[in-house]
């Protein structure tokens, strides 16, 4: 066991490395020029030479990502270019903003998608089950960032009952039940198709579930009904929702980005679309770097749970 | 049996219902009194003045510092602000400012003439030990100077190594505000996040990606301000902006989207204010090969677009019809006789067939966005539209600004005959200086990308930079814009509009045709 997470820690570090470099060298081939993003539309070509010289972009693709490379095996991350503020600070606190988005909207989405899919297959073709069906496929097919306008404008601006924008109140608020204020809107919307999608997952999951034998079995004995669904139904369907969850929690990090824009959620995807478009090539790859290692770590955490779930496995 | 629902119905949808209501409990969604909440459109870059280029960055820092002179309230000419008087020689190249002696910066230490020649030689002199805070690329808007000194305790004294009329002018831009050296040693890099100056607000807190809050500055030279304090939110989604105005979340906004001004006007909750500015938005012709190098297809595309309707259909009024090079808000030295090329299809046919360039295939460049570019891509199918009604083949390249402007930059020579492009300016010298002459072509380091010569315009503009009586100045801009209109480098099309939206507690708000936003007066009891 232990053994086994080693190994998938260190398997991670070659696909880092290969993502940095895919990064940068994307970063590199992209037109434009960071120096001319600093400098703006009055740059003249000495400045932006000097500047050039300044930020090490004159160097060679390989010499630059080599002084990148061996700056970060020394916890540098450089400064970013655009923002004039080292990489890691600004990176970790946009990303903790992503994490607590990311992290109660994925909550959602597997408590609401879990329980939708199962309302759904164990009142299979009823009433219910269509009416999930049908909201599932509008959860599926609608926008995020389209139903997070619908939404601001319904309970923010003619109801006024939460806020447009933001994370925390301009002034007073910062404490917890402000965040969560600030945090409803978004959540939800970015909730919203994953949970469709594990809605309809966990519908498939447990219909099969449910015709097997042993649950046939279960239900002679005369078990209790809540207890055969969730106990025995459910349980064995969870082995294979997991890795799901965990490809949804890639999918709503990435999401993000389109929410944390509406929302002005001060987040890592909306840094990220910036820095891109600024050419902050440093925050791009201190970015990338990090969403990357989470993905990763959701994955592998997705995998041990399955294997602590799922005794076939261990066998 | 199966069928029998054991789960209780919609468990998740009825407790997320009770804590949202729990949640909502009386939301303030009212700002507080003497506190001004601003929209702003993005993230700033830095609150360091000498590093700045962008007006979304100018409208916090024209707050929180002073330059030697300043733009006087609705205009665009100078008046004193830190300096009380100047003197210039005779031959236009040594100014002697006075200064102010009652003035402190927001960090305690004094304002003085050391100050002053410490925030120029910082940008100016490699040598300096504080250069290396940089970059500063606006530095070149005081290249011409050679020397600056303090000739007394509150007496700066600058060399000019030629006479630049435009000098004043652009002491009273934000790259001539004066920083605080205490504070630019003590941060050194980090001087952009801790910004200290002489203004009417002093800075508080910037919380990346939140909001950036200054606080009235109690002993400011020029009259406490009446606000408390102001707060900068960057949303960068004008829809969201928009939002959060009518949730009430901010006071004022400005670049308010087209769609939603009328909205906003017709609403006595809030007021529009409006205010044309020094802004330019016209294409670039290829000057050098291809149609456009014969000057009567270049009047053929001024006469084929269709200005008004762009200006009212696309940007739906918030931009007028631009007449030539100098924006109208420059009133002294704009040319009132200059009149728009008028929309007329027909003499453009005429024109085209003149030259011999019926049916043209012509390359547009076209940029998705970027700083003053408006509407870009439908003003671009637009024009494309009105050009293919006079027979011309126009094929139109996107790029994102950043590559725009690697493309056009250096120049349109082999790649395109017509490129977007828009300058929001401080002097009339800077445009057609820096892009109208024929020494300012890209490979000079210049920006004329369409290759525009005529030593006519050249002379003139040479002239009004040496002269420092502006009515002479004026006269000789005014002859260069004719000039300019004839010979037609550019297709002029619009000069745009800056417009705000503020609620209504908010008085005393006015734009400034410089687009910078001052709050000094502003009060929201």
């Amino acid at each position: 066991m232990h053994l086994y997470v080693l190994r998938r820690l260190l398997m991670t570090v070659p696909v880092l490395l290969g993502l940095t470099v895919i990064v940068f060298l994307i970063m590199s081939l992209i037109p434009g020029d960071p120096a001319l993003a600093i400098l703006g539309s009055y740059a003249t070509p000495e400045n932006l030479a000097r500047l050039r010289a300044d930020l090490g972009l004159d160097l060679s693709l390989p010499q630059q990502y080599w002084v990148w490379l061996t700056n970060i095996l020394q916890g540098d991350f450089g400064r970013s270019y655009h923002l004039n503020r080292p990489v890691l600070d600004e990176v970790l606190e946009r990303f903790g903003a992503t994490l607590i988005l990311a992290g109660t909207s994925l909550a959602l989405c597997v408590v609401i998608g879990a329980a939708a899919g199962i309302v759904s297959a164990v009142r299979q073709y009823g009433w219910a089950d269509r009416i999930i069906t049908l909201l599932v496929l509008i959860g599926i097919s609608v926008p995020a960032f389209w139903l997070g306008m619908l939404m601001i404008l319904l309970f923010a601006v003619e109801l006024r009952w939460l806020p447009v924008s933001g994370m925390y109140s301009i002034y007073g608020g910062g404490d917890l039940p402000d965040l969560l204020r600030h945090l409803v809107l978004p959540a939800i919307a970015l909730a919203v198709v994953a949970a469709g999608v594990i809605a309809r997952l966990t519908r498939s999951n447990m219909l099969e579930v449910l015709r097997q034998d042993y649950i046939r079995t279960a239900r002679a004995k005369g078990l209790d009904e809540n207890r055969v669904i969730l106990g025995h139904a459910f349980k064995v369907a969870l082995v294979n929702l997991i890795p799901v969850i965990g490809v949804q929690a890639g999918f709503v990090i990435g999401g993000a980005v389109y929410i944390e824009t509406v929302f002005q959620w001060p987040g890592i995807g909306r840094m990220l679309v910036n820095a891109i478009s600024t050419r902050d090539i440093l925050l791009v790859q201190g970015g990338v770097l990090v969403v990357a290692a989470s993905y990763v770590l959701f994955n592998l955490c997705a995998d041990l749970l399955q294997y602590w779930l799922d005794p076939r496995i261990k066998a | 049996m199966i069928r029998s629902l054991a789960l209780p119905k919609g468990l998740g949808l009825s407790a997320l219902a009770l804590a949202v209501a729990g949640l909502s409990a009386p939301l303030a969604a009212q700002t507080p009194p003497n506190v001004l909440v601003v929209g702003q459109i993005a993230e700033p870059q830095s609150l360091d003045p000498a590093q700045v280029t962008a007006v979304n960055d100018f409208r916090i820092m024209m707050n929180m510092y002073d330059g030697l002179v300043r733009y006087a309230d609705g205009t665009l000419e100078v008046e004193p602000a830190l300096a009380s008087e100047w003197q210039i020689s005779d031959d236009g190249t040594v100014y002697t400012f006075t200064l102010r002696d009652d003035v402190r910066f927001h960090d305690g230490s004094a304002f003085d003439a050391e100050a002053v020649v410490f925030h120029f030689e910082r940008m100016l002199d490699e040598a300096h030990p504080y250069h290396d805070t940089g970059p500063f690329p606006l530095a070149f808007f005081f290249e011409s100077i050679d020397s600056v000194e303090a000739s007394g305790e509150h007496e700066v004294t600058f060399t000019l190594d030629e006479p630049y009329a435009p000098f004043l002018s652009n002491l009273a831009y934000p790259t001539g505000l004066i920083v605080s050296p205490a504070a630019v040693q003590e941060h050194g890099d980090d001087f952009g996040r801790n910004p200290s100056g002489t203004g009417a607000f002093q800075f508080e807190e910037w919380q990346s990606n939140s909001r950036v809050i200054a606080s009235a500055n109690p002993d400011y030279w020029d009259g406490a301000p009446a606000l408390e304090a102001v707060v900068f939110r960057p949303i960068t989604d004008a829809n969201t902006r928009v939002a959060e105005m009518m949730a009430g979340g901010i006071d004022l906004m400005v670049e308010v989207p087209p769609d939603n001004v009328a909205q906003f006007a017709e609403d006595p909750m809030y007021a529009v204010s409006e205010q044309a500015g020094p802004h330019l938005w016209f294409l670039i012709l290829n000057t050098r090969e291809g149609p456009f190098a014969d000057q009567r297809m270049r009047q053929a595309i001024n006469y084929a677009i269709d200005k008004e309707s762009l200006v009212d259909n696309i940007l739906e009024g918030t931009a007028t019809v631009a007449a030539g090079p100098i924006p109208p808000a420059f009133e002294w030295a704009y040319n009132e006789e200059l009149e728009p090329y008028p929309y007329d299809p027909d003499r453009a046919r005429e024109l085209i067939a003149e030259a011999g360039h019926e049916g043209a295939e012509l390359t547009f460049y076209v940029t998705e966005g970027g700083s003053g570019m408006l509407d870009p891509i439908p003003m671009g199918s637009a024009i494309q539209a009105d050009l293919a009604d006079v027979g011309l083949d126009v094929s139109i390249e996107t790029y994102e600004w950043n590559t725009f402007l690697g493309e056009v930059n250096p120049g349109l020579e082999g790649k395109a005959d017509m490129a977007q492009m828009a300058w929001m300016t401080n002097d009339p010298d800077t445009l057609p200086f820096l892009a109208l002459r024929s020494d300012a072509m890209p490979d000079q380091g210049g920006f004329n990308s369409g290759y525009y010569s005529n030593p006519e315009v050249d002379e003139l503009l040479e002239r009004a930079r040496r002269s420092v009586d502006q009515d002479e100045r004026a006269k000789l801009y005014k002859e260069m814009q004719a000039i300019v209109h004839e010979d037609a480098p550019w297709a002029f099309v619009a000069n745009w509009k800056q417009n705000a939206v503020s609620s209504a507690a908010v008085e005393n708000f006015r734009l400034q045709p410089s687009f910078f936003l001052l709050l000094h007066e502003v009060s929201k009891p």
